[in-house]
């Protein structure tokens, strides 16, 4: 499958990693080239300087094959503009993305983007662990 | 009219000031709290400080009773989601977007903003009539159309000067309008309307052809 990834943080270089593995073809996109150090050594797919946000560095990224996008920088915004570019636009059939605050996550899902809030979910996760691990002291 | 401005820039600050000189109600959302307090230094308590792109700053500012949004920050995206916050979740029958990229002017109306201001386009269309070579000026674009109207002026020396309308090769999406010549009236150009040097020519076309339009007119 053609994958876009945009953004190559923590997140962005280790899902592009993984996908790599398991035999997609992958494209990440960063605005900064110094990013891509995070990139694992092993890592065969592309990485190409770009605006994600940009019409015409997401073509030469190939996104007009692509089946799945994943905007994946710091900022919400931009996120959800690029994933709304990506669906909207460009037709990808599965975008995905990620969107801190929880509240524009769920007006911008509601609107159609399949967003999901780290907080909320890293938050649920931390606070079901502590009630795990106290019942299994008990 | 109770009008809302995201980001109080050099635009969102002089904007805010043309707007409550006309009389109506004004909000200025904006991060940084120097900024936030020089605008209230001068406009009055007018400024909020706060996310625009943030559902509980846009509802603490009554965005549900606003008839306009206009979001003027200098980047884009936050432009963009602004826009799109305070029409799904606020219902704000007219939106308006600053847009510094001239790029996103198509992604943006795709995206559904009502209205996307181009700063950068303006900019430059306001310079290139200042530059005594350019052949063409932009005057209107009629964006839902695809049209523009424009301007053209025949040099002196221009192949086509002593030629009929009719001898044009004009784009078939092109249709002349106006011709001004330099001492005598603007009349209505007919197929026989003989070019002469300096005449200003108004005329409507699409994008894509105005570069045709400007060959034929010209000569070269």
């Amino acid at each position: 499958m053609k994958i876009v990834i945009m953004g190559c943080g923590r997140v962005g270089a280790r899902l592009a990693g993984l996908l790599d593995i398991e035999g997609h073809d992958v494209t990440i996109v960063d605005t900064d080239a110094y990013s891509f150090r995070r990139l694992s050594p092993d890592f065969g797919g592309t990485a190409l300087v770009g605006d994600g946000m940009d019409e015409s560095s997401l073509r030469k990224a190939g996104i007009e094959d692509a089946e799945a996008f994943f905007s994946l920088t710091q900022g919400d915004n931009r996120n959800i503009m690029a994933a709304q570019i990506a669906k909207n636009i460009f037709k990808v059939p599965r975008v995905l993305c990620r969107v801190y605050d929880p509240l524009r996550r769920e007006l911008f899902n509601s609107l159609g983007v399949e967003a999901f809030s780290p907080t909320t979910i890293f938050a649920q996760m931390l606070k079901e662990k502590l009630e795990t691990e106290t019942e299994e002291a008990k | 009219m109770y009008i809302i401005v995201i980001g109080g820039g050099k635009v969102g600050y002089y904007l805010a000031r043309t707007l409550l000189d006309e009389g109506h109600e004004i909000v200025v959302v904006e991060k940084d709290p120097a900024r936030t307090e020089f605008i209230c230094n001068e406009l009055g308590s007018v400024c909020v400080r706060g996310d625009g792109c943030e559902v509980a700053t846009l509802t603490e500012v009554g965005t549900g009773r606003a008839e306009m949004f206009i979001a003027v920050t200098g980047d884009d995206e936050d432009n963009l989601i602004a826009c799109q916050v305070a029409k799904h979740k606020f219902n704000v029958p007219r939106t308006v977007a600053r847009i510094n990229n001239p790029k996103n002017e198509v992604i943006f109306k795709e995206l559904g903003i009502d209205v996307a201001v181009s700063s950068t386009n303006i900019i430059l269309e306001s310079i290139q009539e200042e530059v005594p070579t350019h052949s063409l000026t932009h005057l209107l674009d009629i964006r839902d159309k695809g049209l523009e109207i424009v301007e053209l002026k025949i040099p002196a020396d221009a192949k086509t000067v002593g030629k009929e309308i009719r001898e044009l090769k004009l784009p078939p999406e092109s249709r002349l309008f106006l011709i001004i010549p330099k001492q005598e009236k603007p009349r209505l150009p007919t197929a026989s309307t003989v070019l002469q040097a300096e005449d200003q020519i108004i005329a409507i076309t699409t994008p894509e052809s105005e570069e045709a339009l400007r060959i034929a007119l010209r000569g070269s």
